[in-house]
C-alpha cells in the first residue's frame, strides 16, 4: 500500500491515476519526500503546455476550464487540470467545489477523461505558489499535456500562480463590476487571452469594447490579447477560445519567448524556496536562533546582525 | 485554530473527503450543510455534488487522494447505493472508509455496516460528532491497511 515515490512514478507514468493522485499529495505537504518526487520527475518535465485561467469568483472559470479540456481532448491532449481554492483561515478546512462544474468530458473513453485535482490553500503564503507548481510538475512528468490551472483572481497568491502558467487566461463577464475587479487585483495585465463569459447576458459587446479600450492604451508589440466571447455552459465561443490559446503558445514558440517566460519563473520559484527555508528557521527555530532572538529582545544585539549570524551559520543542504 | 490541530495530530494535513449524492437523490440542501460543517471542522472537502455514480466517486478519491468518501442518500436507496459504493472502492483496491449520512432507518444501520460502511450519521448529528466519526473511521482504515 504505501508505495516509494519512486515507483508511485512509475506507475503514474503508465496511467494509475492513483498513483499520480498520491504523488500529487507528497509534493502537496513537502518536505524530504516531496523533494525526493520533484527530483525524480524534473528531468522529465518542460515539455506540457500550461494554462492559467483566472477570474473573479463565479464568473465562470470551472464551466470554461471544463470546455477547453473536452476541446483539448478531442485533439487527443492528455489533460489534467488543477483547480485551487482558498482554505478557511480560521479552520484550515476548504470545499473545493470546481469539480462539480467539470462533467462534460465524463463520458470520455477511459483513460482519455481529464485527471482532475483540486487544491486547498493551506494559509501558506508562499507555499501555494509552490505546492501548485509542484503539482504542475508531477502532472507534467507523468505525461499530462495540456495542463489547466484555476484560480480566483483575488489574491496575489492565486495571481503568482496563475502567473506562472505558459498561457493565462483571465474570463471577465459583461457587467463593469468584474472588469474593476480585475483590473484592481492587476488580472487584466497579466492576459495572454480574455474570455468574455457568459455572453449569453446583456453586456457582452459593451465588456469587449471596455477591454479593448484597455488594451488600446497599452502597447503589444508581438501579441495583443484577443476577446473571446464565450457562453460556458452552451460550450459557445470556447472553440474560438481554445484555438487562441494554442496559437498563443505557438506563438511563444516561434519568437522563443517561452525560455524567457520560464526563466523569470524558475527564479521566482528559486526565491520562494529560499523565502520558505527562511520562514522554517523562524518557526521552528534551532537552539542557537532561539538564543540570538532573546539577545535581540533583550537588547543586547540589532535585528540585522541576529540575521547576518543566522544566514552565515547555516550548514549547506540542511533543509529545515 | 484548535480545530486545524486537531486534524493535523492525526495526519499532519488535513483529512480529505469526497463528498457526493449518488443516482437521482432530490436537491443538494443537506449535502451543503455537511460540506460546511466538515470544512469547520478542518476538513478539505472534494465536493461533486449530486447526480454521481458509483464510479466518478472513486475516479474523484483516486486523483484527489482523498481519506474517506461521504455519501449523502435522502431516497431511500442506502441498501443498494451504500453497498454498491463499498464494493467499487474494494474492486480498485482503495482503502478508504465510506461514511454514510442522510435518513437511514435504524433497523438498516447495522446492516449498511456489515456491508461494509464504516459509520452512518443521522441528521441530528453536530459538526464535531461528524468530525469526529469520520477521523475515526479513517484511523481504522489506515490501521487496517498497515
Ligand atoms: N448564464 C451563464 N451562466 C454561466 C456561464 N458560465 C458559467 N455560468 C454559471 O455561473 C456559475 C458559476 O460557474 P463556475 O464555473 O462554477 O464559476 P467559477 O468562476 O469557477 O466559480 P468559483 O470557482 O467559485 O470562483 C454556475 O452556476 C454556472 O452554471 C455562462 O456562460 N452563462
Ligand atoms: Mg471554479
Amino acid at each position: 500500500m504505501t508505495r516509494e515515490p519512486a515507483e508511485l512514478f512509475k506507475a503514474a507514468c503508465g496511467g494509475d491515476r492513483r498513483a499520480t493522485g498520491r504523488l500529487l499529495s507528497l509534493v502537496e505537504r513537502g518536505g524530504a519526500d516531496g523533494d525526493l518526487v520533484a527530483q525524480i520527475a524534473w528531468p522529465k518535465t518542460g515539455g506540457a503546455h500550461v494554462v492559467g485561467v483566472t477570474g473573479a469568483p463565479g464568473v465562470g472559470k470551472s464551466t470554461l476550464v471544463d470546455r477547453m479540456a473536452a476541446a483539448a481532448i478531442a485533439e487527443g491532449g492528455r489533460v489534467a487540470i488543477l483547480a485551487v481554492d482558498p482554505s478557511s483561515p480560521l479552520t484550515g478546512g476548504a470545499i473545493l467545489g470546481d469539480r462539480v462544474r467539470m462533467n462534460s468530458a465524463l463520458g470520455a473513453p477511459a483513460g482519455k477523461s481529464p485527471f482532475i485535482r483540486s487544491m486547498a490553500s493551506r494559509g501558506q503564503s508562499g507555499g501555494l505558489a509552490l505546492a501548485a507548481l509542484g503539482a504542475v510538475r508531477v502532472l507534467d512528468a507523468v505525461g499530462h499535456d495540456p495542463i489547466i490551472v484555476e484560480t480566483v483572481g483575488t489574491g496575489q497568491v492565486e495571481v503568482d500562480v496563475v502567473n506562472a502558467a505558459d498561457t493565462v487566461v483571465v474570463a471577465v463577464s459583461p457587467g463593469w463590476g468584474d472588469a474593476v475587479q480585475a483590473n484592481k487585483a492587476g488580472l487584466l495585465e497579466l492576459a495572454d487571452v480574455f474570455a468574455v463569459n457568459k455572453s449569453d447576458r446583456p453586456g457582452a459587446a459593451d465588456a469587449r469594447r471596455d477591454l479593448e479600450l484597455m488594451l488600446d492604451l497599452g502597447d503589444h508589440p508581438d501579441w495583443r490579447p484577443p476577446i473571446v466571447e464565450t457562453t460556458a455552459t452552451a460550450g459557445e465561443g470556447v472553440e474560438a477560445l481554445w484555438k487562441h490559446v494554442c496559437s498563443h503558445r505557438l506563438h511563444l514558440l516561434e519568437t522563443h519567448s517561452l525560455e524567457a517566460r520560464r526563466g523569470g519563473r524558475a527564479a521566482e520559484e528559486v526565491r520562494r524556496h529560499l523565502h520558505n527555508r527562511i520562514d522554517g528557521l523562524i518557526a521552528r527555530p534551532s537552539e542557537q536562533v532561539r538564543q540570538l532572538i532573546r539577545e535581540v529582545t533583550e537588547g543586547l544585539r540589532p535585528p540585522s546582525e541576529a540575521a547576518q549570524t543566522i544566514l552565515r551559520s547555516q550548514p549547506p543542504g540542511d533543509s529545515p | 485554530m484548535p480545530n486545524r490541530r486537531w486534524c493535523e495530530e492525526l495526519t499532519e494535513h488535513p483529512l480529505r473527503i469526497v463528498l457526493a449524492k449518488l443516482g437521482f437523490d432530490g436537491h443538494d440542501r443537506g449535502i451543503k450543510v455537511v460540506a460546511r460543517m466538515l470544512r469547520d471542522v478542518g476538513f478539505e472537502v472534494i465536493y461533486l455534488g449530486l447526480r454521481q455514480s458509483t464510479d466518478t466517486v472513486l475516479a474523484a478519491a483516486e486523483q484527489e487522494d482523498a481519506d474517506a468518501v461521504g455519501l449523502s442518500i435522502h431516497n431511500g436507496g442506502h441498501m443498494t447505493l451504500a453497498p454498491r459504493m463499498v464494493n467499487t472502492l474494494r474492486e480498485a483496491g482503495v482503502g478508504i472508509p465510506v461514511v454514510v449520512g442522510g435518513i437511514v432507518p435504524a433497523v438498516d444501520v447495522p446492516l449498511l455496516l456489515e456491508e461494509g460502511v464504516a459509520a452512518v450519521l443521522g441528521p441530528g448529528a453536530s459538526a464535531a460528532e461528524v468530525g469526529e466519526t469520520i477521523r475515526s473511521a479513517v484511523e481504522a482504515a489506515r490501521a487496517d491497511v498497515d
